[in-house]
């Protein structure tokens, strides 16, 4: 048989379901024949830790489950487990993410390729179990690669992904998959379920470069002073700034095996609009529609790139795709206290600074699960058309109400 | 010779030997020293202080444990000392991954080895200073008791947090001045006693609980060999004296250590399955005093302060070895 033809043969094995966001991701841990497993349960991660949780019980993943007793040893357990030499996967929000900050940059510094799922929710205090990204954005200068999705089924293939490209021997670093709480982890949408022979072919086996075996010794996590530590950090860095071009390759070669198209960045409606919405994550969905409706209504030209890739930050392709804008809108579910405006305005404003004249405006919105409505988008567009003619301001919110 | 007065068997037979011969002669004692590996897998050219109790603990445990092991260490003394890079100490696979979750790391190691069918060949040595176990990394050691995992953790115990130079810990005894717990006019030292931390350990149920000394070493080695064969989790508190942060001449770091156990400062025992045995009873108990005087951080202590500390000593003292 030629090869397409038994890739088409795996493919006919691939069937749809509808299933909760948490279901998908499990589906993916399952399909990627992970080893070890350690996560601790927090809102709204709990469903993906408890779906695994059956799986093993049932067979059906054979791996070693670790019932941590706090998120701060679930990845301590991952980077042991890693380091060992075992494909190793754990699930986390918010409190959970800040408990496990000290170790995530252990991770990537041991250029671990853990993979993780981040359920997104806001940060205490006030204590809030509901979505927003304020806790993966403080996460963001942990060294990790970054993505952003946006439905159930991009969930489940960017978990696949992730192992590719983590494992990748020249990136060597762990993943970070960031999925909205509650709106695609408690949410069900039809997903595709690849069959495992797919995600075989795709996804080869974890052969690691070093790992903890007594046949062949190494030190691993040893100190280094200020004559070798710059190096070090230096290599880390450029295997993370490289890793751009590694998730470029693998989601080219998922789409031929399995069909379905990823991008660093995603992009609508972008042709003749002067004004280019950035958003990360599921609200991206109620900003289509909106830019829809005022294209029909009014006839505005308002394009939108969601960012997938995150970290590292696609900046020759937002430049690229922003070239045309007069205003750029940045609308994020997440906050820089004391600079204005979320992390990806900032980021954004920075990319194309001297580059570029487009007005970059920020927009806060969605912090502890405030709703997005279409109309606070509409809202934002309308700032941004303003925004062409007469000064406006730099950052807004989105939703608040005054008291 | 003196060592073999820490061979257990060695000590009970020497009272009943009628042909009283000396340690050398003594087929029993040179059974065990023939076990001794000469191999050095946690190798010289570390950065240690000359006379580190803690470096002898770690160089005997792995002559006990041989090659086959996978080292977790917590952030302390004996990681920075050994692992300078590009350098490192170890002929055995090691990691460090930070301060409070070398048992954490382990359960990792343990888990991967499982998954990956190697754990009948290899084992997990996690070792911890009293700070990454007693205080820090508490939470992550409980935790790795309770769920089973099958990994050795041993504390050295040098009763401070030498490297950072020499704060309290929750291992530090009462009276002891230490940099965050210093003696001054309306201080004595440290005001709580030493947190009991092998009874905490075996108050989890586990297999195995000792406590050692390095200068008992074969009595030492012995537990951390039995602690290896142990399937499940086993636990060595060893005692390792620290010649700058206790305040001693380095080259009394082993009658130091011995003096700790003939004072009854520190009791060598095991928890077998539940049941304890006290390895190793002092023929003579010594005052306390002198423990406390060859030290300079206990040199502040008033008389009352002494006596209160030989008072509990006495009480434990009848209690284990009188009962
Ligand atoms: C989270 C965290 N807090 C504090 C430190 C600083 N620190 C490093 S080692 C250490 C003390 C170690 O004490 P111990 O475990 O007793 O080992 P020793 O140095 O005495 O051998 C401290 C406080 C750290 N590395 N990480
Ligand atoms: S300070 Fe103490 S524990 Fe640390 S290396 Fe020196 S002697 Fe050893
Ligand atoms: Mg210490």
């Amino acid at each position: 048989m030629l090869k397409e033809e038994v890739v088409e043969e795996k493919k006919v094995k691939s069937y749809r379901d509808i299933m909760a966001g948490s279901k998908a991701v499990a589906t993916a841990v399952k399909l990627c024949d992970v080893d070890v497993v350690a996560v601790y349960p927090i809102t709204p991660q709990t469903p993906i830790a408890e779906y695994i949780a059956e799986l093993v019980a049932n067979g059906e993943l054979k791996a070693e489950y670790i019932k941590v007793e706090s998120e701060h040893s679930a990845l301590s357990a991952c980077v042991g487990a890693s380091a060992a030499g075992a494909r190793t996967f754990t699930a986390t929000s918010s409190q959970g993410l800040a408990l496990m900050h000290e170790v995530l940059f252990i991770a990537s510094g041991l250029r671990l390729p853990i993979v993780m799922v981040n359920a997104n929710r806001a940060l205490s205090a006030p204590i809030n179990i509901w979505n927003d990204q304020s806790d993966a954005m403080a996460s963001r200068e942990c060294g990790w690669i970054q993505i952003y999705v946006e439905t159930n089924q991009e969930a489940l293939d960017s978990v696949i992904m992730a192992y590719k490209i983590a494992e990748n021997k020249d990136i060597l670093l762990p993943v970070m998959v960031n999925m909205d709480g509650f709106v695609l982890t408690h949410t069900y949408e039809p997903v595709e379920i690849p069959s495992k022979e797919l995600v075989e072919e795709y996804l080869p086996k974890y052969e690691p470069l070093i790992s903890l075996d007594p046949e062949n010794p190494v030190t691993m996590g040893a100190i280094a002073d200020p004559n070798y530590y710059m190096e070090l950090k230096y290599s880390q860095v450029k295997a993370l700034e490289n890793s751009k071009d590694v998730v470029k390759k693998e989601q080219e070669e998922f789409y031929k095996l399995f069909g379905r198209k990823y991008d660093l960045i995603e992009k609508y409606k972008m042709e003749n609009a002067d004004i280019i919405l950035a958003t990360l994550g599921s609200v991206s969905g109620t900003i289509k529609d909106v830019i829809d409706k005022l294209e029909r209504e009014k006839g505005y030209k308002v394009g939108l790139v969601r960012v997938r890739l995150y970290r590292p930050f696609p900046k020759e392709e937002l430049l690229d795709a922003l070239k045309g804008a007069e205003v750029v809108g940045v609308i994020e579910k997440n906050v820089s206290p004391g600079i204005g405006g979320g992390a990806l305005f900032n980021d954004i404003k920075s990319a194309l600074y001297g580059k570029s004249d487009a007005k970059v405006i920020g927009f806060v919105a969605g912090l502890g699960g405030r709703d997005i409505p279409p109309w606070d988008i509409e809202k934002a567009i309308e700032i941004c058309t303003l925004a062409k003619k007469e000064e406006v301001e730099e950052t807004y919110w989105l939703g608040l109400r005054r008291w | 010779m003196e060592v073999a007065a820490d061979i257990p068997s060695y000590v009970k037979c020497r009272k009943v030997c009628k042909a009283k011969l000396s340690a050398n002669r003594c087929f029993k004692f040179r059974k065990l020293l023939k076990k001794v590996s000469e191999e050095e897998l946690f190798s010289k050219g570390h950065r240690a202080c000359s006379g580190c109790g803690a470096a002898l603990a770690l160089r005997l445990a792995l002559k006990a444990a041989g090659k086959n092991v996978i080292v977790v260490q917590p952030t302390g003394c004996m990681e920075v000392v050994s692992t300078p890079y590009p350098e490192t100490s170890w002929k055995v696979p090691y990691i460090h991954v930070a301060f409070e979750n070398a048992a954490a790391v382990a359960s990792g190691v343990e888990a991967a080895l499982k998954a990956l069918g190697k754990k009948d060949r290899v084992k997990v040595l996690a070792i911890g200073g009293d700070g990454g176990t007693v205080d820090i990394g508490f939470q992550a050691l409980s935790g790795m008791l309770e769920r089973g995992h099958d990994v050795v953790y041993i504390c050295y115990d040098n009763e401070a947090y030498m490297n950072t130079g020499v704060q309290r810990s929750g291992s530090t005894p009462l009276g002891a001045a230490t940099t965050t717990s210093p003696a001054g006019k309306v201080s004595f030292g440290e005001d709580r006693p030493k947190k009991d931390m092998p009874r905490i350990v075996a108050a989890h149920n586990i297999p195995y609980v000792a406590t050692a000394s390095v200068a008992f070493p074969l009595d030492y080695m012995e537990k951390v060999r039995k602690a290896l064969e142990v399937k499940g989790p086993a636990y060595i508190h060893v005692l390792a004296p620290c010649p700058p942060g206790w305040g001693y001449d380095s080259a009394k770091t082993i009658e130091l250590a011995r003096l700790a156990v003939d004072t009854g400062m520190w009791i060598l025992y095991e928890i077998e399955n539940g049941k304890e045995r006290i390895t190793y009873k002092p023929t003579v108990k010594k005052p306390v005093e002198e423990y406390l005087r060859a030290q300079k951080r206990f040199r502040h202590l008033s008389k009352d302060i002494i006596q209160r500390i030989q008072e509990e000593i006495d009480k434990r003292w009848k209690e284990i070895f009188e009962s």
